[in-house]
Parts: C-alpha cells; sequence; structure tokens
C-alpha cells in the first residue's frame, strides 16, 4: 500500500444468500483527498461503507484501511475513522455535550483531555452555544453537524459520510460542505456518498459511480464527463483580432469552432488547449477577455449514464471493475 | 484467527450510561415507587398479624417477606413475585430495538468498541440498577418491620432474607434477559413489549394450572391410588416437572424453602424421609438452600442460556436500519 494510500479495496464483495449487493469493487483513496461514493438507492454504497468500518461481514475480497484489515482489526479501524451514518441519531434527552462525552468515554479519552476536545469540537461544528441543550430540541442540519463534531472530536484520520446533506436546507447544506472541506484542508481523506450531485462535485475530488453492486466509472468529474458524455474538452473564449478563429482552428486537438456572439467563440477540442488559445490571441495582439473550460456537469453524467441500456452499463461496470 | 482486543472494551462505559439513564427514567421511578406502596402495605398487614401471634414463632422477622398464614395473597413476596418481572421487563424490553430505531446503533458500533460490550454492558446495566432497587426495598422493608413491631431480627433471619435477596435478583434476570432477547429479535418496541408481557403471563398463570392438566393427559391417574384418595407418584413427579419449566415456580419453591425454615423437601415427601424427623422443627440455613440448590442453579442457568441466545442473535445482525 502506497504511504499516500488510506483506503485500499480489492475486489471487495457482500452477498447475502444469492443477492450479491456489492460484487467486487476495487478503488483507493488518498491522503486528504475528498472521494464520493455516488448511485441510486441500493447500488451498494452503504455496504461499502459498513465493510470499511468492520460493521458488516466481507464475503470476498481484500480491503485495507490505515494499513489495518477491518475484519480482523476493527477496534484499530473504527480508532481511526469517524463514521457519520445516514440520518444520524444521538440521545435526545441528553445534552449535546454529554451524547459526545459517552462517545468519548467509549473511545477511551482521559477526562482532561475529554472536555477540551468537547468544547473544542462544537465549537468547530458552530454548536458552541448548543453544547448544553438537549439533542431532542434540536434540527436535523444541527443533529448533522454534532455527527461532524463528534468525528472533530475523535480526531479521525478518514471521515466517512453516508448522504450528509439529504434532507438539509441550501444553508445548512452549504455550512455542512464548509467543514468537509475543513477536513481535507487538515489533511483528513473524507469518503461520502450523496445524492445531491451539484453539491458532491463542489467538494470532492474524485468520485466513483456505484450501479447494482459495482463501480460503474471511477475518476474525477472532468475525466468521467469526457468519458460519459463522449463531449472532450469544451473551451469559451472571448477575444478580439483579426482572423482569430482561423488561427485557432490550427491549434491540433481543435475539432470545431462555433461563434457564440460578438468576439465569443467555443473551441471543442480532445484535450485542454486555453494555453495555445491564449498565446494565438497574445501573438495576433488581441485583447483577452474571458477563456475558460467547461466542466462537465455531473448530474448530465450520471443521468446520461443510467440511461443507457442495462446491459450496456453492465458491460461498462464489468470493464471498469476488472 | 482472534480477534484484536478485548471484548470489553467499553463494557463498563455502557454500563454506567445505562444505569444513569435508568435511574432518572419515569418508567423505573414509576414502578420503584409502586412496589414501595406495596411493601408499606404488605409490612403493615403483617406487622398486625405478627402482634397477634408474638410468641410461636422463632423466625418472627422472615414473616413481613412471606407474611402469614391467613393473609397469604396480601403478603410481600406474592407481589414482588408479580412486579420484580414487571420490572425486569420494563427495563429491558427495549434495550437494543430502541437504539436501533433512534439511528444511534450504528454510530454507537463505530467507535472502538464491540458489539459484546454493548449487549453486556446494557443488561449489566439494568440488572444494577434492578439490584439498586431491591436493595432498597430490602432495606427499606426490614426497617418498616422494626419501626412496626420494634424487635431486631437475629443473625440467622437476616442471613436468610439476605440470601432470600440474591435470589430475587437473580429472578429479576431471567425476565431482564428474556426482555433483552426480545428487544434483540424485534425491531418494534411495542411487539417486543407485548410478546414478553404475554410470556410472562403464561409463565407465571397459566403454566402452573396447565402443568397439572398435560401431566394428567400423559401419565393418567391410577385408579389404585385414587380410591385411596391418593395422588399417583408418577402423575405428581411429571406435574412438577413441567411447572419447574417456569421460572416463577422455581423462585416460589426457593422462596418456600428460605422463608420457611420448616420445609423439608420440595416436591413429594416419602415417608421414608420423614423417619427420625422432628416435624415443625427448622433446619439451618445451609440445609434450606441445599433444599433449594436446584432450582437457584435453575434460574442462574436460565439467565444465561437466554443471554447467550440473545447475543448470538445480535452478533450476527446486520447494523443498518
Amino acid at each position: 500500500m502506497n504511504a499516500d494510500t488510506v483506503i485500499e479495496a480489492q475486489g471487495l464483495t457482500k452477498s447475502y444468500g444469492r443477492k450479491v449487493a456489492v460484487d467486487h469493487i476495487s478503488f483507493t483513496v488518498g491522503r486528504g483527498e475528498i472521494f464520493g461514493l455516488l448511485g441510486p438507492n441500493g447500488a451498494g454504497k452503504t455496504t461499502t461503507i459498513l465493510m470499511l468500518l468492520g460493521l458488516t461481514d466481507i464475503s470476498d475480497g481484500e480491503v485495507n484501511v490505515l494499513g489495518f484489515n477491518p475484519a480482523r482489526e476493527p477496534l484499530s479501524v473504527k480508532r481511526r475513522i469517524g463514521y457519520l451514518p445516514d440520518t444520524v441519531g444521538f440521545y435526545d434527552q441528553l445534552t449535546a455535550a454529554d451524547n459526545l462525552r459517552y462517545t468519548a468515554r467509549l473511545i477511551g479519552f482521559r477526562s482532561v483531555d475529554r472536555e477540551k476536545r468537547i468544547a473544542e469540537a462544537l465549537d468547530r461544528a458552530g454548536l458552541g452555544e448548543f453544547a448544553d441543550h438537549r439533542v431532542g430540541t434540536f434540527s436535523r442540519g444541527m443533529r448533522q453537524r454534532l455527527g461532524l463534531a463528534e468525528i472533530l472530536m475523535k480526531g479521525a484520520q478518514i471521515a466517512i459520510l453516508d448522504e450528509p446533506t439529504s434532507g438539509l436546507d441550501p444553508h445548512a447544506t452549504a455550512e455542512l460542505l464548509g467543514i468537509i472541506r475543513h477536513f481535507k484542508a487538515e489533511g483528513v481523506s473524507v469518503l461520502l456518498s450523496s445524492h445531491l450531485l451539484e453539491r458532491v462535485q463542489s467538494v470532492c475530488d474524485r468520485v466513483a459511480l456505484f450501479s447494482a453492486g459495482r463501480i460503474a466509472l471511477i475518476g474525477t468529474v472532468s475525466e468521467l464527463g469526457r468519458e460519459v458524455l463522449g463531449a472532450g474538452y469544451v473551451v469559451d473564449i472571448e477575444a478580439d483580432g483579426a482572423g482569430l478563429p482561423d488561427r485557432l482552428a490550427l491549434i491540433p486537438g481543435v475539432s470545431r469552432i462555433e461563434q457564440t456572439g460578438i468576439g465569443k467563440l467555443r473551441l471543442h477540442a480532445e484535450r485542454d488547449v486555453r494555453p495555445e488559445a491564449a498565446a494565438e490571441v497574445v501573438a495576433l495582439h488581441g485583447r483577452l477577455k474571458y477563456l475558460g473550460v467547461q466542466e462537465p456537469s455531473l448530474e448530465a453524467i450520471y443521468t446520461h449514464y443510467f440511461e443507457k441500456k442495462p446491459d450496456e452499463t453492465l458491460k461498462e461496470g464489468a470493464r471498469h471493475a476488472a | 484467527m482472534r480477534r484484536e482486543g478485548s471484548a470489553f472494551n467499553g463494557l463498563g462505559v455502557v454500563m454506567l450510561k445505562e444505569l444513569a439513564d435508568h435511574l432518572t427514567s419515569i418508567r423505573f421511578i414509576i414502578l420503584e415507587f409502586i412496589v414501595m406502596l406495596i411493601a408499606v402495605g404488605t409490612v403493615y398487614v403483617a406487622s398486625q398479624d405478627i402482634k397477634q401471634n408474638v410468641a410461636e414463632d422463632p423466625f418472627l422477622f422472615l414473616r413481613f417477606f412471606s407474611g402469614s398464614g391467613q393473609q397469604q395473597l396480601l403478603s410481600f413476596i406474592t407481589w414482588l413475585t408479580l412486579l420484580v418481572p414487571l420490572m425486569a421487563i420494563g427495563l429491558g424490553f427495549d434495550s437494543v430495538n430502541s437504539e436501533h430505531n433512534r439511528h444511534t446503533l450504528s454510530r454507537i458500533l463505530s467507535q472502538p468498541i464491540y458489539r459484546d460490550a454493548l449487549l453486556f454492558g446494557k443488561f449489566l446495566g439494568a440488572l444494577m440498577t434492578l439490584a439498586i432497587a431491591l436493595v432498597v426495598l430490602w432495606l427499606f422493608v426490614i426497617g418498616l418491620g422494626l419501626l412496626f413491631i420494634g424487635i431486631p431480627p437475629g443473625g440467622e433471619e437476616v442471613a436468610r432474607a439476605f440470601v432470600f435477596l440474591l435470589v430475587t435478583i437473580a429472578y429479576a434476570g431471567v425476565w431482564l434477559a428474556l426482555a433483552l432477547l426480545f428487544s434483540v429479535l424485534f425491531r418494534s418496541t411495542a411487539t417486543a413489549a407485548l410478546v414478553t408481557l404475554g410470556l410472562w403471563l403464561f409463565f407465571s398463570f397459566v403454566w402452573p394450572t396447565l402443568s397439572g392438566v398435560v401431566a394428567v393427559i400423559f401419565f393418567p391417574p391410577d385408579p389404585r391410588y385414587t380410591a385411596l384418595g391418593l395422588e399417583t407418584p408418577g402423575t405428581v413427579v411429571l406435574q412438577q416437572f413441567l411447572a419447574r419449566l417456569s421460572p416463577s415456580t422455581l423462585f416460589g419453591e426457593v422462596v418456600v424453602a428460605l422463608l420457611d425454615p420448616t420445609t423439608r423437601a420440595l416436591g413429594p415427601i416419602y415417608l421414608s424421609q420423614l423417619q427420625g424427623a422432628v416435624l415443625g422443627a427448622p433446619l439451618p440455613l445451609g440445609a434450606s438452600v441445599l433444599i433449594a440448590w436446584p432450582q437457584i442453579v435453575g434460574l442462574l442457568a436460565t439467565t444465561i442460556l437466554l443471554f447467550v441466545i440473545g447475543y448470538v442473535v445480535f452478533q450476527r445482525q446486520e447494523v443498518r436500519a
């Protein structure tokens, strides 16, 4: 296992009797990386997460979390991973701080250390003033934040978040994503599953698309975009300069140019041609007003991918799982 | 391959949390209040009775627990036999399934502990709650007894009452383990509560009667015994065997042996056993415990068996809701 790899799964499989919930999936998550698990309900995302935590048996395959095998050394794994389950629950009759105190005792933190960690974590999750409020009075967003506070308190090296943003209003979602970015800034790896594709796109470094227990696609959002949408790169440029379109068309890799407005051009290319395009404008002594590459939307990739014929999806899945 | 670390990691933490939760729960406070009221009532009735027959009994103090002849229905143990299971079921029926329903289970199990610690901690926490409640009740009854009649109990009486206390805690353990088992088996707390209460009703009230009926079916009475007005030994033995499958019967027999020192056998007595015996003479405590020993072991074994079944099922259960 590479020193910068925190999770490595090889042919991970979970079957219930004859039904296969997770079918030979392989992926790696690097240190400080935000990795997204995407896919429809029942695609095997939560089962995969539970196998990583050692909370459910692994039917076949190898998994290595921070150098430990979750099936054999669950305590070492669980000491280093923070987990925010789908619809996280707390003891409603206890206060936020008491809930965290219970977890801290289970982890085994000493009492002095414990209080400091709890106060710090609650502050960072924006719940400092609610420390002594009973969790029964908390909104869903606050509960999710308390779940993140628990992970912060634990000082986890990996945070696994199952549907962290489902059922939250836009404001609460934004706050939550802010905390998730903080994890990354501190070198904590984040594995998250979500349905809110647009939001996932904004935080994830890499994503894995799940389909019927397999990872159909894996990679950065722009890689997936090219693979699924087949669009290549779309570069928008706004500049003036005589004969610019003709010069741009000569750049190797550019397949097509279209005029989208006065002085606005759109280049379709098989690679990122922004440096060459900028050089051309400069060479013509033109003024460059805008130069940008369109990121493919995860939503478009997702919809396009799952609209394909089922057998085609399966074939793709087999190819990528291999 | 051995698993890493100890299965008891976090056991104490879970146990103390459960204990704190139970001791502050309204459910427990109400049940404890009812039991206290009953203790006052029954001890008062017993003391009235004792005052009338004061000279006769060397084990006066045990009467507060067992009640006297005429007032058997109003005795403390009659009520205790009813209420201890109720308290145990009240503490245990929602211990595991409520964690599922509150979505706390996967979060707690993602901490560095094994499931063993959670289940065992829950059992011990509830058992300790019951033990505290019963010790308080026991001291309360003894205190009331002192107040009402003003005669201090002898060493033998205290020893017997103490063994009785321990057995009562074991009896509570049986029903607690049963409630815990159903809280693992059923995801709905209402189902778990109703099934456990149903079994309690069955074993406490229906089975003792039913065992007689079943015994007669499988071992019809011999007309030779019937003609003499005697019970057929085979039928009695079978009836007793069946009745003893119920923890209530076992507890009842232990209580009789402990609180009535003149008890020489639990079940049919043969004439040979009575040879040389001074009828009505009390046995020493050791001998009384020995008489009830199989029943005591039966109660402990049932507790362990029920807990182990619940443990195995819980270990194999999926965490996700």
